[in-house]
């Protein structure tokens, strides 16, 4: 691969071709050259879990990732996490428990919450405290969070 | 003033979703860095990596000579001084002279992208010559060789001076028959909020400047871009995106937002500053380290006697919000306890540190700690129980303090109950095995501000704007902000209510300084106060005109009807009623659009003597915690198990928010007490980053039992109070009383790390003091 190839991946469900130089971060090219703006930029040290994605169903902090490392697989962002109308299941939580406050690190938390459901649907309290230990929220106190993913998970039962 | 509509509420009270819920858990809401403007330029900072130095010469032009580079900026260019409060303009937007802390921006660059704004950055060469470092607040109360700002107190690095002294202190600790003294000591803690700073302006051929950023008072910035830029407001107009979080951080006016602005007028083109996690950090404005000395005299029953306080604090490099800070680190020690004697000395001292400034809570949580700790040790030496010596000193409602405070309501007793009962606090105090142990902590809060930072404050502190047009929905304006607490929905719950209308009816517009009417924003929990007393107003009103419409198409006097959900009708007579749309459309005929206006205004208070205004609210908060914990004696390690958070905020009008606010308030509260730190070596910030200063983690936060209890306030909306930052400071003294009780340790010095822990326990088996039996 040299510095002007293309990265392509599956992004949101769609195959996806993007010019990439090889020191790209993986969250630049979705926020910067993609204009997917709902994860978002925190810290660019790993340290928030605002830039949380899916890879491979797995989260991943985008912004400690080189974009070219995403050639050939599945990315999903919040906004391949969002039905066409309406809220997916672990949004509709999110919303009726108050578990937004400023809302900016809600899609990482949405995306974690995904991924944490999908692969154990119905998780323990302490399960789900260390799913969410990588993503920061300083509005909640985490309590209605911790709620919201409880009460998406016995949606979904 | 209309009456208000009389309870019970259909949506006030209740539990209501935040109406941009939404676009926030689908990434859907804009925030300032969200957006992008067309032909945008990247905005770079370079700050000083001198703790204190003069600036000799700036050579700047390799860096002009760069392609790619649109504009480099030193301080020479905008020199005029701004600040938050109008009587301390001490910042520049990029230093002028000199450099104040390692942090302090010393120039900028407008360039094409990131990369070539840093190397702009790293060609700028600078002649400088060192200045004395002063990084501990204790040395600059004294005359000092090169003082930080020429407007220090003679020859002193002394920002600001309170002295006060209500009563007969001295009289009163001769005659006490005990006197507690607690001297603590307090690391700085920081916002921690998650959205950086950002902001984005753009210069149009127009003579306009547009200005988007993530600010919690976007009318204190329009002031401040207009007096440095010079320009006059008419011509600037700010925006507020979505905020993610402030807590104070994004209340002051900051150097990037006017630099950004200068720079999109020396280039013509829109620019955007985002400053990174570190330099927000070196930004900082967070809570002052603080060393307070607080003696607390009461008689043998433990009726309080007087408060004899000393506080010094450490403002880092600006003055910010310090003079307020000053003040509130004595005054808000006035509640919620009745205390005929009180003397305050504050100084508050410049460093060559990153400045200190608001934060939630900001001036009530150092002192409320070392007074609340200071009470729990009184009770144990007079063999009271905690609840009771409180009980026993809780001001009354409707009663003036010493410093003239007006309290107005209070359920402090109630709260005091709640959190008595709930906990099971006679069947644990003292009762627990060694190792767990429960505590008291209260306090109180100011609701809003009733002296604003205001140039003009014979305006009102609040204004609300409301139109409806034929489609039925309402757009409601003001310059509010909501940085994520709900205040948005309440504006809309309010609105909906009053009219009786569906909430999705209601759509609150994004603060845009050129329609939003003036209000002064998020800060000094004067929100729901203030703007919900400005909404309900400007509802009542519009109500009025629907009202006159359905009389017409009725044939009904007004005063014969009754707004109920989505219909007026004849009072209590179902089949006489008109749907509200057919109301509007008839009150709509004469005017078009329907339009209404609703404001708040604090009346005066406060006595007449120097300062007396500062701390002065139109009504204030109470808190009651308990906090249980666990320790660990061999490690230190602990828990806080549960806390019962017994609140009083008047009537709580949105539920889940109160809710959502209590529990934020006590992590916050955690974060300082167990663990936050602003650590320093000299004047070296050593943790600027989310990994090494740690906001609690979700296993460290405890089960949270909320108690409203609160009656409602005569003056606050629909009789609600603040519920914001009163619920902060309970926390911290409720943890430390809790400590006490499972080891039998005090801790003066914050954060109570597991590390102190250990020290304190070493040093209580050195003393040969049992507790517990262990």
């Amino acid at each position: 691969m040299s510095a002007g190839d293309p990265v392509r991946f599956r992004l949101n469900g769609h195959p996806v071709s993007a010019p990439c130089p090889a020191p790209r971060i993986l969250l630049d090219l979705l926020r910067e050259d993609l204009e997917l703006t709902g994860t978002k930029r925190g810290c660019d040290l790993g340290t928030c879990g605002c830039c949380t994605v899916l890879v491979d169903g797995r989260p991943t902090l985008s912004c400690l990732t080189l974009a070219r490392l995403v050639e050939g697989r599945d990315v999903r962002t919040i906004e391949g996490l969002s039905p066409r109308s309406g809220l997916s299941r672990v949004q509709r939580a999110f919303v009726e428990h108050g578990a937004t406050q400023c809302g900016f690190c809600t899609p990482g938390f949405v995306v974690t919450a995904t991924a944490l459901l999908e692969e154990h649907p119905h998780p323990s309290r302490e399960e789900i405290e260390r799913a969410i230990s990588g993503n920061l929220c300083r509005c909640t106190g985490y309590t209605k969070i911790v709620e919201a993913i409880e009460a998406a998970a016995r949606e979904g039962a | 003033m209309s009456t208000a509509p009389p309870g019970p509420y259909r949506l006030l009270g209740t539990k209501v979703p935040y109406v941009e819920g939404p676009l926030k858990v689908t990434g859907r809401a804009e925030y300032t860095d969200d957006l992008r403007r067309p032909g945008q330029l990247v905005g770079r900072l370079l700050r000083s990596p001198w703790p204190h130095a003069r600036l000799v010469s700036i050579d700047v032009a390799a860096a002009k000579a760069l392609p790619g580079v649109h504009a480099v900026l030193t301080g020479e260019k905008y020199p005029i001084p701004f600040g938050v409060l109008p009587i301390t303009h001490d910042e520049t937007a990029i230093a002028v002279d000199k450099s104040r802390y390692i942090g302090d921006i010393v120039a900028a660059v407008a360039a094409d992208d990131e990369r070539t704004a840093e190397e702009a950055l790293a060609r700028i060469r600078f002649q400088v010559e060192p200045l004395p470092e002063y990084a501990d607040p204790q040395t600059g109360l004294a005359k000092v060789a090169a003082p930080i700002h020429a407007r220090g107190f003679q020859g002193t690095n002394i920002q600001k001076e309170v002295v006060q002294h209500f009563g007969d202190v001295d009289a009163a600790l001769a005659r006490a028959a005990k006197t507690v003294r607690v001297r603590g000591t307090f690391a700085g803690v920081t916002h921690a909020f998650t959205e950086p700073l950002v902001t984005i302006a753009e210069a149009t051929p127009d003579g306009r400047l547009t200005v988007w950023s993530a600010t919690q008072v976007p009318h204190y910035l329009h002031r401040a871009l207009s007096e440095v830029l010079g320009i006059p407001m008419h011509r600037i107009r700010v925006i507020k995106p979505e905020v993610g979080g402030g807590f104070g951080g994004k209340s002051d006016p900051l150097p990037h937002e006017i630099v950004c602005a200068a720079l999109s007028l020396e280039t013509g083109r829109a620019v955007k500053i985002l400053v990174d996690r570190e330099d927000v950090f070196y930004t900082n404005h967070g809570r002052h380290p603080t060393q307070n000395d607080v003696r607390i005299a009461s008689d043998a029953e433990g009726h309080l006697l007087a408060y004899d306080i000393d506080a010094v604090i450490d403002g880092g490099a600006w003055s910010s919000f310090g003079t307020v800070t000053t003040y509130y680190n004595g005054v808000l020690s006035m509640g919620p306890y009745r205390v005929p004697n009180f003397r305050y000395r504050g100084r508050r001292v410049y460093t060559t540190k990153p400045p200190s400034g608001a934060m939630r809570a900001h001036g009530g949580t150092n002192i409320r700690y070392s007074v609340e700790v200071g009470l729990d040790r009184l009770a144990e030496e007079l063999k009271v129980d905690p609840f009771d010596l409180r009980e026993r000193n809780a001001l009354p409602a409707h009663s003036t303090t010493v410093n003239e405070f007006e309290i107005t309501s209070t359920s402090f007793l109630k709260c005091l109950s709640a959190a008595r009962s709930k906990s099971g606090w006679d069947a644990k105090f003292r009762r627990l095995p060694y190792g767990r142990g429960v505590g008291l902590g209260c306090g109180f809060y100011i609701s809003g501000s009733n002296s604003p930072i205001h140039f003009t404050p014979k305006m009102p502190q609040s204004t609300v704007h409301l139109k409806v047009d034929m489609d039925g929905g309402i757009a409601v304006h003001s310059m509010q902000a909501d940085i994520g607490q709900g205040s948005n929905t309440l504006l809309a719950m309010i609105v909906a209510e009053v009219l009786g209308v569906d909430l999705e009816r209601v759509h609150v517009q994004r603060v845009d300084s050129d329609v939003s009417p003036l209000d002064l924003g998020s800060y000094s929990s004067r929100v729901t106060f203030m703007m919900g007393n400005a909404a309900r107003s400007a509802a009542l009103d519009l109500r009025g005109q629907v009202v006159r419409g359905a009389a017409a198409l009725l044939g009904t006097p007004a005063e014969e009807l009754e707004v109920v959900h989505e219909r007026i009708q004849r009072r209590g007579d179902p089949h006489h009623g008109v749907p509200f749309l057919e109301a509007l459309h008839r009150a709509m005929e004469a005017t078009g659009a329907l339009t209404a206006t609703g404001s708040y205004q604090t009346s005066p208070k406060g006595g007449s003597f120097k300062g007396a205004r500062a701390g002065t609210a139109p009504a204030y908060s109470f808190a009651a915690y308990v906090a249980e914990v666990t320790v660990d004696a061999e490690t230190g390690e602990y828990a806080v198990d549960k806390i019962w958070a017994a609140f009083d905020c008047g009537r709580p009008l949105n539920r889940l928010a109160v809710e959502g606010q209590i529990e934020g308030s006590i992590h916050m509260g955690l974060g300082q007490v167990m663990g936050e730190t602003m650590s320093y070596r000299g004047s070296r910030l050593l943790n600027p980053s989310l990994l090494e200063y740690k906001i609690p983690a979700p296993q460290q936060m405890p089960e949270v039992e909320v108690l409203l209890v609160g009656d409602d306030d005569p003056e606050g909306p629909f009789g609600a109070k603040e519920a914001g930052e009163g619920p902060l400071v309970a926390t911290l003294p409720a943890v430390a009383n809790a400590l006490y009780d499972a080891i039998g340790c005090r801790f003066s010095e914050l954060p109570i790390t597991p590390d102190r822990v250990v020290r304190a326990l070493d040093l209580r088996a050195q003393e040969g003091r049992r507790w517990k039996g262990a």
